[in-house]
């Protein structure tokens, strides 16, 4: 059932809300690459449509213009296409860890049995042992977020869209998390799509990082990430770090030069 | 995670306590007051029994009283089934057809406005004498706080929620039973509460308009031969009985939602109510 990973091609994305009856224009004219198995990973200001993006190319909302290309096909029917964690964890209260977990497989009308297999033996990975039972009233939240990061992963697809998964948490639990997510995500090898607020983050994990304008949102910055992998926490002290930190942290405060070559 | 258990452990009896004792302090005390009212100003037994009077004359009629008793839980059983079928079937409708919901939610309102006990003669002169009478006017008393609870259970699903579960190609009936049907039932449980509690007094009107079994004929012939004892009897039984039901929902739904009462949840509305 498991689908293999594939490049993800996001071309001249344009979209536009009506709020209030005048027209909010939220992308505009994105561009962006993710090829097979890497880990990209956008980062921009609150609000300018990182969230719309990711819902677009999970085939949820739909674009004024633009196209979203799977292995360098355009692809209008995206729902089920690829594993969505949402910004919230949005688990369903009334299933256990383990209920939560199996949701894909459910949906996908999967042997149960083996379903169920599956994810028994991947709990201890995802730091869950001993809570498959646990509602999700009784999780914290660094395990809620976990539990979510499970679901996602037993979807099965090869393309992960990560909404801030760890947005909500203290630096201490997030830095354990994100270590645990490039094991995680080495071991199975998808193209992840991955949203953050924290350049650190953004840098430790990917191999590319896009830094989006304020709304209406345009890529300012395209950042290739050449460090090696995997990628000890020790590496956020290095200067080639601290270099590539500066450049996303002086395109955020928006004086990277737009095409024209002049400062914005 | 051992502190907490323990904690919750030795809070269980003090939970019960601190619910239960209040009312029941004030209902003895207003038992007390009515014995010492009624001895106070000698007043006469057919106008106002004490209390004492009132637990003499079951126990005198207990023979009589089990017969009676047994007829309107049944009836009530009956129409608060009836009336859960409908109520569901029909908020399930409205929920699935905006149509439906339009042409059908104001009617629902309307059947609410017509006065039972006018409703009730007609049915006995349609239906006969028959218990079905009794199961329809508890019935049409019960389905509406079903429906009303249900259908607003059903709509209130997190958006998000069901974005999520498209996104993972699901259809619209397994959003239906995967997201909305779950969400829906504490709401369900709510409506069944209030519905309850309607339903012995559903009964109970049924049988006044043409019965010869039941709570409500017992309370007739007693007021008609002035054994207003009798009648007081009849009325703390038509309690016990609504306090019986209610609680067997309680329970129920303790049982079918576990995730909603949870102990997480109890210890956090006692920590927030111990700081106000
Ligand atoms: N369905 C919608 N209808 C109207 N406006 C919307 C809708 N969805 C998003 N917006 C608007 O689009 C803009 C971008 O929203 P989006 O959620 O994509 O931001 P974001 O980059 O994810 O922000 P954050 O980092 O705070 O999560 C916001 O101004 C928001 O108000
Ligand atoms: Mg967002």
């Amino acid at each position: 059932m498991s689908q293999a990973a594939c490049t993800v091609e996001v071309s001249d994305l344009i979209k536009a809300f009506r709020v209030n009856g005048q027209p909010l224009r939220v992308l505009d004219g994105v561009n962006l690459r993710a090829d097979r198995g890497t880990f990209v990973t956008l980062i921009g200001p609150s609000g300018c449509g990182k969230s719309t993006l990711l819902n677009i190319v999970a085939g949820l909302q739909h674009p004024d213009q633009g196209q979203i290309l799977f292995d360098g096909v355009a692809t209008g029917d995206r729902l089920g296409r690829v594993g969505l964690m949402p910004q919230r964890d949005l688990l369903l209260p009334w299933r256990t860890v383990l209920g939560n977990a199996l949701l894909g497989p459910e949906l996908h009308g999967e042997d149960p049995e083996a379903a169920r297999r599956d994810a028994l033996s991947l709990l201890p990975l995802f730091g869950l042992q001993g809570f498959a039972d646990s509602y999700p009233a009784a999780l914290s939240g660094g395990m809620r977020q976990r539990a979510a990061l499970l679901r996602t992963f037993l979807c099965r697809q090869g393309v992960l869209l990560l909404d801030e998964p760890f947005g909500a948490l203290d630096a201490l639990s997030r830095s354990g998390l994100q270590e645990w997510l490039l094991r995680v995500w080495q071991q199975f090898g998808y193209t992840v799509l991955f949203i953050t607020h924290d350049v650190e983050e953004a840098l430790f994990l990917s191999d590319r990082v896009y830094v989006l304008t304020e709304r209406p949102a345009r890529v300012c910055l395209e950042l290739d990430v050449p460090l090696s992998r995997p990628r000890e926490r020790a590496i956020t002290l290095l200067p080639e770090f601290a270099l590539l930190k500066q450049q996303v942290l002086a395109a955020l405060a928006g004086t990277c030069p737009d095409e024209t070559g002049r400062p914005r | 995670m051992n502190s907490t258990t323990q904690q919750k452990r030795s809070a269980d009896p003090r939970r019960l306590w601190s619910a239960y004792a209040p009312p029941a302090a004030l209902l003895v005390l207003f038992i007390l007051a009515w014995q010492c009212a009624t001895w106070l100003w000698q007043i006469e037994s057919y106008l106002l029994p004490s209390p004492a009077d009132v637990l003499r004359a079951g126990v005198e009629a207990r023979g009589l009283l089990s017969n009676h008793v047994q007829q309107t839980l049944r009836e009530t059983l009956l129409g608060f089934g009836l009336a859960l079928l409908v109520g569901v079937v029909l908020a399930v409708t409205i929920d699935l057809s905006a149509f439906l919901r339009k042409a059908l939610y104001p009617l629902l309102v309307i059947s609410q406005t017509v006065p039972i006990m006018t409703l009730a003669p007609l049915l006995v002169i349609w239906l006969g004498y028959t218990i079905w009478p009794k199961i329809i006017v508890v019935a049409l008393m019960c389905f509406f706080p079903i429906v009303v609870t249900t259908v607003d259970g059903l709509s209130s699903a997190d958006p998000e929620m069901l974005a999520l579960l498209q996104s993972m190609g699901a259809t619209r009936r397994q959003v239906f039973r995967i997201v909305r049907v779950p969400g829906a039932i504490p709401a369900l449980f709510s409506g069944i509460r209030i519905a309850v509690t309607y339903s012995v007094v559903g009964a109970i009107i049924g049988e006044w308009v043409g019965a010869s079994q039941g709570l409500g004929v017992f309370m007739l012939r007693a007021a008609n031969s002035f054994r207003t004892d009798w009648v007081f009897v009849a009325i703390a039984l038509c309690s016990l009985l609504s306090i019986l039901l209610f609680t067997v929902v309680s329970v129920a739904e303790r049982l079918a939602l576990p995730w909603y009462y949870t102990s997480t949840r109890a210890e956090r509305w006692e920590e927030i109510e111990g700081e106000a």
